[in-house]
């Protein structure tokens, strides 16, 4: 026997949930702030208690590399540079000393390889080998000041960037890609330079780099000011 | 003249606060689990790696109806997701820890003495035999479910767990089979989430009505009324 008492008890708790799953609702104007705060909690138990400095991501024999590799980009076309020769790295914000890299000085500086997996925030995942320049190089360069905390990464695709914090940038597997599967990065993939890490996912590794920013406050990025996850590392 | 009312057993006290309010609040939270879950399936609705072969599911390259999808898009179920899965996680253990301090675990947990009483309920269920088998608290068919479902909860913990940090806890996604191996058996808890709570929603209707307010209430006046 079920009474009306139980009967109303139990329609309180299902229409909620019915009402919260109907129509895709994202959580509303008084929902969605503290859908966000949460995910700042999760930033933070994954960037403080979770991440390891020192764990490397797996290592796939060439063999196991993925016919293909998947890309995006969120100019209307493919960005390419007008004049290739012309284009440096920068490196500024709170750095002792401020760098402008060529290509050339780039593929000058020591050089890692490695073939990873890939994951994408959708959920796929897919194998590749990248080339390129650790970013602890550049912050052994350029000498950060004890103030810096972040790195933000920017672009030339329609103002896209990435905002990281100091440890992930560290990690020895976060370079600044050029090579991709043994040749140099295509405009796909974000020629001439890329942010590259199997520590974070596919959102946060900035394509088509035109400079890195040390500051002490937290940059955002294209994706994480919409809502993404920031920290991203997986 | 009308027959007069069976008298009314007597209640007896059956489920603890901590059940109920784990019972019902993990029931809300596991809708916006799922609901929310398939949002994010639709990002990638296939399982195996790029270019690979894909592991069989009927719901490959499928979007699920907006009704039943949490969060808008993408960011909007990932948050809802990672936002309810802590309470959720929370009430399963302060639900786990329960049963342990308080010894209820005894009425739950299956153990292999309760297979010829299950067998027993199957038949009677089946209509292979006539009379409902004596039990206690729960039959053995039921101590077989809340123990699965226990399971099942803890396998989606592990699963999601595996899937949102693969590189921390890339020992445990390797034990599971790999990245979308793991994605893979993640999405079918959802439907053994499901199959259970519809099985366990028309039984409490067809077989024992009185504990749907047993679990509300806290007490029982029904057929069962027996102490473990």
């Amino acid at each position: 026997m079920i009474d009306r008492r139980g009967f109303v008890k139990l329609a309180a708790g299902a229409g909620p949930a019915a009402l919260a799953a109907a129509c895709g609702w994202d959580g509303g104007d008084a929902v969605r702030p503290t859908l966000l705060d949460w995910s700042r909690l999760n930033d933070w138990v994954g960037e403080k208690i979770l991440y390891s400095p020192t764990r490397l991501a797996r290592e796939y024999p060439t063999p196991a590399r993925s016919a293909r590799l998947p890309s995006y980009f969120i100019s209307r076309m493919t960005p390419v540079l007008e004049n290739p020769g012309a284009w440096r790295l920068r490196v500024d914000g709170l750095v002792r000393r401020p760098l402008e890299l060529s290509l050339a000085d780039l593929h000058a500086l020591p050089r890692v390889g490695y073939t990873v997996k890939h994951h994408c925030v959708e959920g796929w995942t897919a194998i590749a080998t990248w080339h390129g320049v650790p970013v602890s190089a550049i912050i052994e360069h350029c000498e950060p000041l004890p103030a810096a905390r972040y790195v933000n990464f920017a672009s030339f695709d329609a103002g896209y960037s990435n905002g990281w914090d100091l440890a992930s940038a560290l990690h020895p597997q976060t370079i600044l890609a050029y090579g991709l599967n043994d040749n140099p990065l295509p405009p796909a993939h974000g020629a001439p330079l890329r942010l590259y890490s199997p520590t974070k996912l596919g959102y946060k590794l900035t394509k088509y780099l035109v400079s890195l920013t040390f500051t002490d406050t937290r940059p955002g990025g294209y994706w994480e000011d919409q809502g993404y996850p920031w920290f991203a590392g997986i | 003249m009308p027959r007069p009312k069976p008298p009314k057993p007597p209640a007896v006290r059956r489920h603890h606060w901590i059940v109920r309010l784990t019972h019902w609040a993990s029931a809300l939270l596991l809708v916006g689990m799922v609901t929310s879950g398939l949002q994010i399936y639709g990002a990638y609705a296939r399982f195996g790696e790029r270019g690979a072969a894909a592991y069989l599911n009927p719901f490959e390259g499928n979007t699920f109806p907006r009704a039943v999808r949490l969060g808008g898009w993408l960011a909007g179920g990932l948050n809802w997701h990672f936002a309810l899965m802590w309470p959720l996680v929370a009430l399963g253990l302060l639900y786990l820890c329960y049963l342990v301090w308080s010894g209820e675990w005894r009425a739950l947990l299956f153990r292999p003495r309760d297979v010829p009483g299950a067998l027993g309920m199957t038949k009677y269920y089946l209509r292979l035999r006539k009379d409902h088998p004596p039990q206690g608290k729960h039959n053995p068919l039921q101590k077989l479910a809340y123990t699965s479902i226990v399971l099942v909860g803890v396998l989606a913990v592990l699963t999601g767990l595996a899937i949102y940090k693969p590189l921390q806890f890339a020992w445990l996604t390797a034990l599971l089979g790999g990245f979308q191996a793991t994605r893979y058996w993640h999405f079918w808890t959802v439907w053994i989430f499901v199959a259970f709570t519809l099985t366990h929603v028309a039984l409490v209707f067809l077989v024992d009505p009185p504990s749907l307010r047993a679990m509300i209430t806290g007490r029982y006046r029904g057929r069962f009324p027996s102490h473990d």
